[in-house]
């Protein structure tokens, strides 16, 4: 898997805001790959830069926004493309689910139209054709009575099914890459776990790749291949998810993993990692954990540090704890 | 489906009745009407008059006589006019009507348009120009608007007659009485859309910029959808919704006239037959219209609930 071209490639990207505060990095020089038939999981609190990596990829960010660096999709540049080119792309080759099943469809069109509407726009199909492929889709993502479900409006359906509909959506056009941004964060404990299998499944069963966005580390353990942890706009730690789980580096991943709940023990009180994400505006030069991390030394407010490997494997960290020899000022 | 028709039918009788009665007994309580406007009248003229018109009965009786007639289909007797008000609405509504349809059919068109292109292109060149253009058009009063139309187009440029809904002495038939009504209804319908025209401007873009904010707008930008269907399917359709009560509210003002503007332009219409009416107290009359919008505006309302239903599925009952 090593040596292969990577599907989805994202080298030094900046997406950056103007707000009336000043320059908002909101990601802020990021690389990682996504293989054919991987699942890559982006974890982070809310405000670090998630989501905005997964709209910068499918270029749905509003025009006030600003990409540098890379994207590379299937031997495709995505930040050259033209906004026709990557229309044909979005949807297609390369799709995304959302977090709000119940928002993020038409409220006045029917099932079957909004599943249709992606087929006719990327394939060269008939309306018939079109109808017959949504039926198949909806069985696929695991609905009965399809018939009935093309026919029915967004608000005669759960949340789950809603979602299940997203998945067809997204699927119709057999992608090669999914994002899908915390698909399961609105759905009901029992649904959560039904989705993540069925995105699993279905991953496997077209070898796509998936790059899935979460702040929930038990969604991680259970479909990532490999993981990256953003914090502020930045990846501080990236690598298998062995890696990450039996061995974090990052005083940040190891705080998410602690404060994640483990059932059966008997903790009185649940860990938290103390202080908030640091507003990002005019940061300075320094680790941007810092001010949050119990190991801070003196130079983690006066530099930022690399992402890098420490030993021969691919897991990455972006920490002063591992420099081997540590710059004196 | 069916049941629910009946019962919103059925809902529009008490509120009738409940206008009838404010109606009625508003124009009725007050003191003095048109016989007392006359000074030259003798005691005894009046009490003839007075027992001729019915107005020695007691008003509760005056009341059920009214209500008795408006279930023929008799709005009252017009003591200005000295003819059934029925005849009178007929002979001016008609001429507010062409006006006020040609001027709603411009403004919601152009509101539509220019409302959704100001919300696509927001804070552009473009948004920014139509809104100063807009809010100045809302700012400036109807007679002030009238009479500047008046100047420039009738007066110095000659385009369009100044006033009136005919040419006077000429004797048009056919199609050539429509160009002349058209000539003479451009102005008014000019000055009328421009009034009407900066509040649902800015009611669409508000809509709009709403709407294409919302989760299913970036979905099917997610699709790849083309941004011309992302606008004027996804969202265009969503931003309409709001506005079908907005809409219903126009069906009764399509017959009550646009008093000051008709004034200006000398135009036959009921705007200013209806303020006639007020100064000389033809009660009967007012009551008569009155009760005419009263029952349009209910009406439309019924309307505006059955297109909800038909527009928003969410709506719609099973």
């Amino acid at each position: 898997m090593t040596q292969q071209k990577p599907l989805l490639s994202v080298n030094h990207l900046k997406t950056y805001f103007q707000s009336d505060d000043g320059l908002v990095k909101a990601v802020d020089g990021i690389n990682f790959d996504v293989y054919q038939g991987e699942t890559v999981c982006i974890v982070g609190e809310s405000g670090c830069g998630k989501s905005v990596t997964a709209m910068s990829i499918m270029g749905l960010l509003p025009d006030s926004s600003t990409i540098q660096g890379s994207i590379n999709l299937d031997g495709e540049e995505l930040t050259k493309l033209s906004k026709g080119n990557m229309r044909r792309i979005r949807g297609n080759k390369l799709s995304m689910i959302f977090q709000e099943p119940m928002t993020s469809l038409n409220p006045v069109m029917t099932i079957g139209e909004q599943i249709t509407e992606v087929l006719l726009e990327h394939q060269v199909i008939s309306k018939k054709q079109a109808i017959k492929k949504s039926l198949e889709l909806i069985k696929l993502v695991g609905i009965g009575r399809g018939e009935q479900i093309i026919k029915s409006y967004p608000h005669q359906l759960s949340g789950g099914m809603l979602q299940r509909v997203m998945i067809a959506i997204a699927l119709a056009c057999d992608p090669k890459m999914l994002i899908a941004d915390e698909p399961t964060t609105a759905l009901d404990v029992t649904i959560q776990a039904q989705v993540l299998n069925l995105l699993q499944d279905l991953k496997e069963e077209t070898n796509m790749s998936m790059l899935l966005i979460t702040h929930d580390l038990g969604v991680v353990a259970e479909v990532a291949d490999r993981v990256v942890v953003m914090y502020a706009g930045k990846v501080v730690e990236q690598g298998t998810v062995e890696e990450i789980f039996t061995d974090p580096k990052h005083p940040y991943t190891r705080g998410l993993l602690q404060a994640k709940p483990v059932l059966g023990s008997r903790k009185k009180r649940l860990y938290t990692i103390p202080g908030q994400v640091p507003k990002l505006v005019d940061l300075k030069p320094s680790c941007y954990f810092a001010d949050r991390c119990e190991h801070c030394m003196e130079i983690c407010t006066q530099q930022t540090p690399e992402l890098k490997c420490n030993d021969n494997s691919e897991h990455k960290v972006a920490c002063w704890l591992y420099e081997k020899e540590v710059v004196h000022q | 489906m069916n049941n629910y028709f009946v019962k919103r039918f059925l809902y529009l009788i008490p509120t009738l009745i409940g206008a009838s009665i404010l109606i009625f007994f508003l124009y009725s309580l007050i003191p003095g009407n048109f016989i007392d406007t006359d000074p030259n009248l003798t005691a005894e003229r009046k009490a003839e008059l007075y027992a001729l018109y019915g107005f020695d009965q007691p008003t509760i009786i005056r009341y059920f006589i009214w209500m008795g007639n408006l279930f023929q289909g008799d709005l009252g007797y017009s003591l200005q006019f000295q003819r059934p008000v029925t005849e009178v609405l007929n002979n001016y509504i008609w001429s507010s009507f062409i006006v006020a349809f040609a001027s709603l059919f411009l403004t919601w068109g152009i509101a539509m348009v220019i409302g959704v292109i100001s919300a696509t292109k927001q804070y552009s060149f473009f948004d920014s120009f139509i809104t100063i253009l807009v809010f100045g058009a809302m700012a400036i009063p109807s007679f002030f608007l009238g009479l500047i139309a008046i100047k420039f187009f009738a007066v110095d440029l000659g385009w369009f007659p100044a006033g009136g809904m005919t040419t006077s002495g000429a004797d048009y038939t056919g199609w050539a009485y429509v160009k002349d009504i058209a000539e003479h209804m451009v102005l008014p319908v000019i000055v009328l859309t421009m009034l009407g025209i900066g509040g649902l401007t800015r009611y669409f873009r508000t809509n709009m910029l709403e709407v294409v904010k919302q989760d299913f707008v970036r979905t099917a930008r997610a699709k790849g959808l083309k941004e011309k269907v992302v606008i004027y399917k996804h969202a265009l359709r969503n931003a309409l919704l709001p506005a079908i009560t907005l809409f219903a509210f126009e069906l009764p003002a399509l017959f009550s006239g646009a008093i000051i503007t008709e004034q200006i332009f000398n135009w036959p219409g009921i705007g200013a037959i209806y303020m006639q009416a007020f100064s000389v107290r033809d009660y009967p009359l007012l009551m008569g219209f009155t009760m005419f919008i009263a029952v349009l505006t209910v009406i439309s309302n019924l309307i505006a609930d059955i297109l909800y239903g038909v527009a928003d599925p969410r709506v719609r009952v099973k």
